[in-house]
């Protein structure tokens, strides 16, 4: 059976809005339809823009929704039955109001929105994602959040993270940066889309350096328009651990699993999202959690040895004196990701497209096939640093092991141990726009927030 | 009017049914029985086991216009953690809630389509898939995926025409499992499972109750006959509106059984009747009285925490942090405890509401002092209350945790002030004696919003247009015409075909010479009766039947060896029909063999033969049967054995 699906992009013609123009009909009016084979009463809802303009939506007494194609309608016109009771059902909550008095002794805490689903609404009549970070919204979506910190929120982006660019990350640093100077919050929380989070933390990892207090990046997988949202829960994992993790530095608190009971504190130079859509899509890659959140209780891990972690600051007053912001980032990184029939051209073109330097996500310990090598070498020879990380995600690189390894350390290939691709491609554009040039091929690898783990756990 | 024995709710005595216009209609919910689910691919089928979990929270969300639901609130005061059981064999990401629903199943869809052309129903121009917020739990996602499929329509019942208002395609939600007060558990099998719901135009019934079940049997039988849906308990549920006099509509949720549809609607006239009465009373007071519902609220924890009451004291101490309130309510004197009927009051309806959030009651004034509180404690609140006119000014009692107490004194004053108006708009559930008890408010259409994941699609009029003709034909039709095609009896033919043998019993009758009436029998009357006796009906495969009965048909077993052969299958003993056979030891005999048995038992009994001729043959009968039983027909061995004796007497005499 063929369902004809109703997407037409780009559609010109707008039978649509000169349908209801003529009628001298608006969203949000309740009307009474009449077509061939029968009759609605109904309030004219918008019809999302990627929708073909030939049908009307009606929401219907009942809730439900239903399109009528306008082709069929025979006669439209506003209705004097204005629907308005059947969709007012205020009873039983009427005047026991939320009269918020917080405790002035709860620790304060500094939300900064970037866009994305988390603490965001959609607004069915424009399609569009609004804010939803008043505070006194946050506090209504999420009533235990009253218990754990005061929170102020300020709203400085509304992007989707795929369009999330380095520019961005700078502002971001920078809105940090000047919160904290404030020397009045506990923790900063800020709220991202879940696609690129991740790059987002280890590009905060590295442009805030001596952190008085914990940053954490928050997101959800599910949209907080629906009752089983993740965002609540994350959100409270979230100002738990900006409010209570002895440690500074940058973090993402997402969920460890699928259930709602147990939130998750990863590095943010080791984390990644692992699954389109799960709720425990963000893994610690190497390394576990360096925290679980449950009941409100947050249960360092034991992490590894080697791992360098700041204590927190609690003297409001000595905070603002050790940050240390470096907000820019060059972009002049080339991410190429290594596969069976690869044309080796590709290098001698990324040179040409203006790239300094090029991370390969190599095979297995770092290998790219051997045709590779002469190209490789010529692109290094004329000034271009080429780093190798893994595509296998897990382990580090060895290019000691195999010929091919050898070989392109040979050329000057420069392995990265287990940074992760992705937090190599943000440290390379951070270097590549705060040191010399001549320091970055040493630079790539000194440890500055734990992205390389000498020690990789056997769990 | 009516007259009918009251059932155990009401009075063990005669009562006339009270003279108003009744109005009832109702919904019916019945599962499809697709291979897969809606909205993703998994198979309709038990979990293997209940294993694996996991752990949520559902919170309210706003409406698309903006409005939180009643139902909504109501149900996230009561703030459960939710666990999910599950398997693998029958739930995905999509049930966990973890995944993005898939592509509308499309056999699921075309059943919908089918019975909306088949009840005359108006089909959208395009279908919005909604969601209708649920936050108890039964729903990982905190809605059920619904979508209106067509509108209008009617069925004939008794030659008239029954409305039909909307068809919908929905969701089946989980089951529950239990429910501690604290974890509220569900089994995610059925979540997903297509779900076809009809709308009735309600009714005006006038005075017979009946018209109601003729019209949900009806129904019911136009989607059996599709042979597209589900049967067994469970399969089918309906909610029932019911009002009087033109008041608010209660809803009552959940009805799987005729029989109780008809005690449960009387229960509901007399109880919103009552309510009417009540009302009338009220009505009357405040001609001469003010009417006011938490006039004044006061604490009164210091009272009740001195008192000596049981039924106090296990308030307190089963409560972390708890207060008692108590309520002043002027003009209510004496009518919280009035009885228009027996067992329906006021009281006990403010009992009802109160339990949903977890409070097990309340107190009035016009039952105390009772339940150990004393005069001087019931007096102390009235004057605190400032009560001086007792018989005019009633007051409420209430205990529980301090977080919530406001919200229940707040549902306690709203629910009294519907007492004016008499019948409140609010949902019911059944109970096992056919009574209703409160369970919430009635859902608004705020709680609809569209499911943005999926696009609003619409129905080709080539596609509609090929439907026509699966549009089923009428149940007594198909009856009838069973009945004439393998002349057996109309209660045979209904079983048959409302059986999930149907096709195999019509495969089997067309392609074999065996009676369909004997293949009929078998495989109802026999299959229902090892059911019965607690077999397991589902071992027994579709191939398994054919087999057995294409074996009859070639006389390799017989007649009487069939039920033999599914109890062995049904009860687990064997892995299939041959080794049932062998095991019972019912392979057919050859002619040669069968002639040796029977010829070795008169050569064994000959001296008795020799004496007593012809009238030996019930002892030969018995003993060859003895030893053939299942393995030959009896009657092939009767005949056999007349024909040998008659011919050994025969030549004797000679």
């Amino acid at each position: 059976m063929v369902i004809k699906m109703n997407i037409e992009f780009n559609k010109s013609y707008s039978n649509y809005n000169y349908f209801l123009a003529e009628n001298n009909l608006s969203i949000g009016d309740t009307v009474d339809v009449k077509t061939k084979e029968t009759q609605y009463v109904g309030i004219l809802m918008n019809r999302y823009e990627s929708y073909d303009k030939n049908h009307i939506v009606l929401k219907l007494k009942n809730g439900y929704n239903i399109g009528i194609q306008i082709a069929k309608i025979q006669s439209i016109k506003k209705s004097d039955n204005l629907l308005k009771s059947g969709f007012q059902n205020k009873s039983f909550i009427s005047n026991v109001s939320e009269n918020l008095t917080l405790n002035q002794e709860l620790p304060k805490v500094m939300l900064l929105s970037t866009g994305g689903t988390i603490a965001s609404k959609i607004d069915y009549r424009t399609g569009a994602v609004t804010g939803l970070l008043s505070a006194s919204d946050l506090y209504t979506s999420v009533p235990e959040l009253k218990n754990y910190a005061s929170v102020d929120t300020e709203v400085i982006l509304n992007e989707y993270s795929e369009n999330i660019e380095p520019f961005h990350w700078t502002l971001i640093t920078n809105k940090i940066a000047e919160k904290i100077n404030q020397n009045q919050y506990s923790g900063i929380i800020v709220s991202h889309g879940t696609d690129t989070m991740s790059y987002t933390a280890a590009a905060l990892s590295f442009s805030l350096t001596n952190l008085p207090i914990p940053i954490i990046l928050v997101g959800s997988q599910k949209s907080s328009d629906r009752p089983s949202s993740d965002a609540p829960t994350n959100l409270v994992g979230a100002i738990t651990l900006a409010t209570r993790l002895d440690y500074s530095g940058v973090f993402v608190s997402m969920h460890e699993n699928l259930s709602d009971d147990v939130i998750a504190c990863h590095l943010g130079t080791r984390v990644r999202k692992n699954h389109t859509s799960k709720r425990g899509a963000f893994e610690s890659i190497d390394v576990s959690p360096i925290a679980l959140v449950k009941d409100h209780e947050i249960q360092i891990k034991d992490f590894q040895s080697d791992f360098i972690l700041n204590k927190r600051i609690t003297d409001h007053g000595l905070q603002k004196n050790k940050l240390i912001a470096k907000p820019n980032f060059d972009p002049h990184v080339f991410l190429l990701k290594f596969y069976p029939g690869l044309d080796p051209k590709i290098i001698d073109n990324i040179q040409l497209l203006g790239y300094k330097i090029l991370i390969i996500e190599g095979t297995g310990l770092g290998h790219v096939n051997k045709k590779f090598i002469s190209h490789l070498k010529k692109s290094i020879d004329s000034g271009i640093l080429v780093f190798m990380t893994s595509q296998c995600i897990w382990g580090k690189t060895r290019l000691t092991v195999y010929d091919t390894g050898r070989d392109l350390l040979s050329i000057g290939v420069i392995p990265l141990s287990n940074m992760l691709s992705e937090t190599a491609v943000v440290k390379a554009m951070w270097l590549l726009a705060n040191t010399e040039f001549k320091n970055i091929k040493t630079l790539m690898n000194v440890n500055y927030f734990n992205e390389i783990s000498n020690i990789t756990s056997i769990c | 009017m009516l007259t009918f024995k009251i059932f155990y709710g009401l009075l063990k005595m005669n009562l006339n049914l009270p003279d108003v216009k009744i109005k009832i209609g109702f919904e019916i919910h019945q599962q499809l029985d697709t291979k897969k689910k809606l909205f993703c691919d998994c198979y309709c089928v038990d979990a293997n086991n209940l294993d694996s979990t996991f752990i949520r929270k559902l919170r309210p969300t706003q409406s698309e216009l903006g409005f939180f639901d009643s139902t909504t609130i109501f149900e996230s005061k009561k703030n459960r953690l939710i666990k999910y059981h599950f398997s693998p064999n029958s739930s995905c990401l999509v049930e966990a809630d973890e995944e993005p629903p898939h592509d509308i199943n499309s056999d699921a869809l075309e059943t919908a389509l089918i019975i909306s052309l088949a009840l005359h129903s108006t089909i959208v121009d395009e279908i919005h898939v909604m969601r209708k917020i649920v936050i108890d739990g039964s729903n990982t996602s905190g809605f059920q995926r619904t979508m209106l499929i067509a509108t209008g329509g009617y069925i004939e019942v008794n030659d008239n025409k029954i409305g039909i208002q909307t068809i919908s395609l929905e969701e089946d939600a989980s089951k529950i499992i239990s429910d501690d007060g604290v974890f509220r558990e569900y089994s995610l099998d059925r979540l997903g499972v297509p779900l076809i719901e009809i709308a009735v135009e309600p009714v005006t019934v006038s005075g017979k109750i009946e018209e109601i079940i003729k019209i949900a049997t009806t129904i019911g039988q136009l989607l059996r006959a599709s042979k597209r849906v589900s049967r067994g308990l469970g399969s089918i549920r309906q909610d029932v509106n019911i009002s009087i006099n033109d008041g608010n509509v209660v809803e009552v949720k959940g009805v799987q059984q005729l029989d109780q549809l008809f005690t449960m609607i009387k229960y509901e006239i007399f109880r919103q009747h009552g309510l009417m009465l009540i009302s009338e009373k009220l009505k009357t007071i405040q001609k001469t009285h003010e009417i006011a519902i938490g006039s004044k609220i006061i604490d009164v924890h210091d009272i009740m925490n001195n008192s000596k009451s049981k039924v106090i004291k296990k308030i307190i101490t089963s409560s972390g942090d708890c207060i008692f309130k108590a309520i002043r309510i002027d003009g209510f004197g004496g009518l919280l405890g009035f009885e228009p009927y027996p067992g329906i009051r006021l009281g006990k309806e403010l009992g009802e509401l109160v339990r949903f959030y977890g409070i097990g009651g309340i107190f009035h004034s016009d039952e105390l002092p009772n339940y150990g509180i004393t005069l001087q404690e019931v007096q102390m609140v009235r004057k605190r209350l400032d009560i001086i006119t007792d018989e005019i000014n009633a007051f409420i009692l209430v205990g529980g945790p301090s977080e919530i107490l406001d919200y229940v004194i707040n549902a306690i004053c709203e629910r009294l002030s519907y007492a004016l108006i008499g019948v409140p708009y609010e949902t019911r559930a059944i109970t096992v004696e056919g009574k209703t008890v409160f369970s919430r408010p009635r859902a608004g259409s705020a709680r609809m919003y569209p499911e943005t994941d999926i696009p609003p699609f619409q129905i080709s009029p080539l596609l509609l247009e090929s439907l026509y003709t699966k549009i089923p034909k009428t149940w007594n039709d198909i009856i009838l015409s069973i009945t004439q095609k393998y002349k057996i009896n109309i209660q045979l033919a209904e079983q048959i075909f409302d059986s999930r043998y149907y096709q195999i019993f019509e495969k089997i009758s067309d392609s074999t010479s065996i009676p369909p009436s004997f293949v009929a029998s078998k495989l109802v009357e026999d299959i229902t009766n090892l059911e019965r006796q607690g077999f397991d009906s589902k071992l027994l495969t579709i191939d398994m039947i054919k087999d057995v009965f294409s074996r009859l048909e070639l006389n390799e077993i017989a007649k009487e060896s069939i039920p033999l052969i599914f109890e062995k299958i049904m009860k687990n003993d064997v892995a299939g029909v041959e080794d049932a056979i062998v095991v019972l030891g019912l392979k057919s005999l050859t002619e040669t063999e069968l002639n040796e048995v029977i010829d070795s038992i008169i050569q064994e009994y000959s001296d008795i033969i020799k004496s007593k001729g012809r009238d030996s043959f019930s002892l030969l009968m018995g003993r060859s049967m003895s030893k053939l039983r299942g393995k030959v027909d009896g009657q092939k061995v009767n005949n056999i054995i007349k024909q040998k004796l008659e011919q050994l007497v025969h030549n004797r005499s000679k």
